[in-house]
């Protein structure tokens, strides 16, 4: 069993599929459960979607991902060398708001923060860094 | 992702299966534009076959939703399993949208 996994890839929606595939193994191979491994997906192409649509406009670039096992917890890191942006800046979703008012945006912030144990952004080095912390069990 | 359909008393069943993530949702809001376009108004999507569905999935519904609430149209959901009722009900959609335990039993809501 692996206790790291390493992942970089170009910052283009045709990696998501790769990384999705690779973070379930890691997880599974931690004793996650079947529905903790989807939150956990979901979370991860929340973020990616993100850092692909938006982190290099009119240029090429990359994504790095980083999972740590310690503990009963598991840090994964999703590491872009683009435009300086935290995705937790984004204001959350009217939750309330019917068909016609319903904005389109939001949602994919919003799962990251309601399906994992903790997450914080910091920019580095010219890097944006995104650490979510999930607890197995949680 | 898989997407197939069948029309009764007007309405089109749209079975929608696999994963509806970022990759697929655009030939998925494809279809449903189509769909309206051609003059398509009640929906019954059928997600029983449907494992995993993200924020992108979830606003292909939304857009679908809000070009047929203008045309007096209908959208209900059936069959959800247990991780995308999850996201649905975590997302708010569970109680913006109607979602039924079966297509037959949504059938009967038109």
């Amino acid at each position: 069993m692996e206790r790291e996994l390493h992942k970089k890839l170009p910052a283009i929606l045709d990696s998501l599929p790769e990384f999705i595939k690779a973070l379930s193994k890691f997880f599974k191979e931690h004793g996650f459960s079947e529905e903790q491994i989807s939150q956990v997906e979901l979370v991860a192409e929340e973020a990616l979607v993100n850092i692909f649509s938006y982190a290099y406009p009119n240029m090429k670039g990359e994504v790095e991902m980083h999972c740590q096992r310690i503990n009963d917890f598991i840090i994964m890191k999703i590491i872009d060398s683009g435009i300086p942006f935290d995705i937790l800046s984004l204001p959350e979703p009217d939750l309330k708001a019917n068909i016609e008012e319903r904005s389109m945006g939001g949602l994919g912030v919003f799962f990251i923060r309601k399906m994992t144990t903790n997450v914080s952004y910091q920019r580095e080095d010219k890097k944006n860094i995104l650490t979510i912390k999930i607890k197995k069990g949680y | 992702m898989k997407i197939t359909t069948n029309t009764q008393q007007n309405i089109l069943i749209v079975s929608v299966t696999g994963r509806l993530d970022a990759s697929s949702s655009p030939q998925l809001e494809k279809e449903f534009n189509e769909w309206i376009e051609d003059g398509q108004n009640n929906f019954i999507i059928d997600l029983g076959e449907l494992d995993y569905v993200s924020s992108a999935g979830l606003r292909t519904f939304l857009a679908a939703a809000k070009k047929l609430k203008a045309k007096k149209g209908k959208i209900i959901f059936a069959s959800l399993k247990e991780a995308v009722k999850n996201v649905f009900e975590i997302s708010g959609f569970g109680s913006i949208f109607s979602i039924f335990t079966t297509s037959s039993e949504a059938l009967e809501q038109f």
